[in-house]
């Protein structure tokens, strides 16, 4: 009988195909091949040349023996449920055989009851190959699916670590960005202090002429009394010898008095002098009680005779009223004098402006160009206006005045500083800067002050 | 010396004193009288009211309002016959400021500070030339 021979084929085939590539099985293959050889050729002969017994027991043999093998053998272990499917039948076949060689008649009287165990085992055994085949193939799509799950993950993990050193790149870009714009920053802050004391060194230059003139004119009155003086002493001597003390009591008051003018006026230069040191010194940043009435009248001269000197053509009116109970008030002076000169310089400027385009129109109105500084007490402030009757400020202009670098004068003349470092330093002192105007007819910026 | 009527136009109130006390001498003898305007506008007052006087003005250019250089002008147009000798006084001694001066038909152009011997020359030298 060959059904032993073929199924232990067709096992030992199956056990060959469904080894996965990398089983430690591998190692079995050849023999396995050379086994199906071994079983194909026992089927021949059995079928063809001998037709007898010993080959039926070769069969069983060779079916138990490779189901034996398959068993024990660690290898194999993989195969376990095909080997339960298929052992019943080989037991049985095994079993019927050997009943029909002891007892023959035996063998009749229970032989339709072997058929049906053997039948029964057969059926068994597509039953089972039914289900393993079945378990496989849940088993084969779960392992592809978790495949699938692992490339998933494979494919996710090499997406993060892509991301990650993106991100890296990213934050060491914006790191260096960072530092760079830090480092632009200080430049920048850098350059505004640069900025702003080229700015004061500019108004200082601006101010030479008027600061030359204004030391100028005392120098002279300095000059001028004491050699009054000097006259008026050998008068006294002539009139002593005259002996006509009235007279020489008349030009004793007089060389008093311009004793007094001398002083005056000396005083008046050394002020100058100082107050040109403090304006092109670096702020030192603190309040002194200063005497805000003085501070005004002193850069409304300079600016006058700064402009003066440097423009022939100019010429202004300037008037003042200064609130005479205005006492020192703490500020840093050289600040407030730098606000009062840019409002002050600004002024004159308009009105010269403005003077220029109407000469050149040659209208027949007249116009007085004039600049007018005043001081006003009030509760708990000091207001100090600079009004001009100049070309005042459109309402374009106007809401840019305050921002730096901005200005109307031509290219080279103007900063573009002094109003914005204006406003600074008013709020800096707690202070602010307003500006009422109309266009073609004013403009007056007030300054507010507090004080304690 | 005739009584020589001088006024001067400065907006410093010092010159003032300073012309009164240089000029001392002459005042008490008689010989010059003086005047003073401390701005242009207050000259051309003065002028209005004593305009049949001859006068001999001293003008500072550089005032507020007012220039001494448009003083001028309006003193050499207004007053033609006899015209009134005007000298100009002024710290910016520089050439424009001269030539403008003297286009405007100024006598004669001094610079600051005063040199009152040479003032007094040329003062004596209008009143007797």
């Amino acid at each position: 009988m060959p059904g032993e021979l073929i199924l232990a084929f067709f096992l030992v085939r199956y056990f060959r195909k469904s080894v996965p590539e990398t089983s430690p099985l591998k190692k079995w293959d050849k023999l396995l091949l050379q086994a199906m050889y071994v079983i194909a050729v026992l089927a021949l002969l059995d079928l063809v040349v001998f037709k007898n017994n010993v080959i039926d027991w070769i069969a069983h043999f060779i079916l138990l023996g490779s189901i034996g093998i398959a068993y024990l053998h660690p290898d194999f272990r993989f195969f376990r449920n095909t080997i339960i499917a298929v052992l019943p039948f080989a037991i049985v076949s095994f079993l019927t055989d050997v009943i029909g060689l002891i007892d023959t008649p035996f063998f009749r009287r229970i032989d339709n009851y072997l058929d049906i165990i053997l039948f029964c085992t057969i059926a068994w055994m597509i039953a089972m190959f039914i289900i393993v085949n079945k378990q496989r193939k849940a088993l084969e799509k779960e392992r592809q699916k978790r495949e699938i799950e692992e490339e998933q993950h494979r494919f996710i993990a090499a997406r993060r670590a892509e991301l990650e050193t993106m991100v890296a790149a990213r934050t060491s870009q914006l790191l260096e960005q960072k530092e760079e714009l830090e480092h632009a920053l200080h430049e920048l802050r850098e350059t505004q202090v640069q900025l702003i004391q080229k700015e004061k060194m500019a108004s200082l230059g601006e101010l030479t002429a008027g600061i030359a003139h204004e030391i100028q004119n005392p120098l002279n009155f300095v000059n001028n009394f004491s050699e009054v003086n000097k006259e008026l002493l050998e008068e006294m001597d002539h009139e002593i010898a005259k002996g006509n003390l009235d007279e020489v009591k008349e030009i004793i008051k007089d060389i008093k008095e311009n004793e007094i003018k001398i002083s005056q006026h000396g005083k008046r230069a050394d002020a100058i002098v100082k107050g040109m040191l403090q304006h092109s010194r670096l702020s030192s940043g603190k309040k002194e009680p200063t005497d805000i009435n003085a501070l005004a009248d002193e850069y409304l001269r300079l600016s006058y005779h700064g402009l003066r000197a440097k423009d022939k053509s100019f010429n202004a009116t300037f008037k003042t009223d200064f609130d005479g109970s205005i006492k020192e008030i703490e500020v840093i002076g050289q600040d407030i004098g730098r606000v009062l000169l840019n409002l002050i310089n600004n002024a004159f400027y308009s009105v010269n402006e403005k003077k220029k385009a109407k000469d050149q129109l040659q209208e027949g109105e007249k116009y007085e160009p004039t600049v007018y500084v005043a001081t006003k007490k009030m509760e708990r402030k000091i207001q100090i206006c600079v009004r001009d009757n100049g070309n005042g400020i459109s309402q374009k202009v106007l809401d840019k005045i305050y921002q730096p670098f901005f200005t109307t004068k031509p290219a080279g003349q103007g900063t573009g500083l002094g109003l914005s470092l204006s406003y600074e330093i008013l709020k800096a002192h707690g202070g602010e800067l307003r500006v009422e105007t109309r266009e073609g007819e004013f403009a007056e910026f007030i300054m507010e002050l507090p004080f304690t | 010396m005739d009584n020589m009527k001088i006024l001067v136009v400065d907006d410093e109130p010092d010159m003032q004193t300073l012309f009164q006390q240089r000029f001392r001498k002459e005042i008490k003898e008689g010989i010059a009288e003086f005047a003073f305007a401390h701005s242009g506008e207050g000259a051309l007052q003065y002028l209005q009211l004593h305009h049949h006087e001859a006068v001999l003005i001293l003008s500072d250019i550089n005032m507020p309002g007012m220039s001494g250089l448009e003083l001028l002008q309006h003193i050499k147009q207004k007053y033609a016959t006899p015209p009134p000798v005007v000298m100009m006084i002024t710290a910016y001694g520089d050439s424009e400021n001269y030539n403008t001066a003297m286009r405007l038909g100024a006598d004669d152009f001094l610079t600051k500070p005063i040199d009152f011997h040479l003032l007094k020359e040329k003062l004596k030298l209008q009143v007797n030339g």
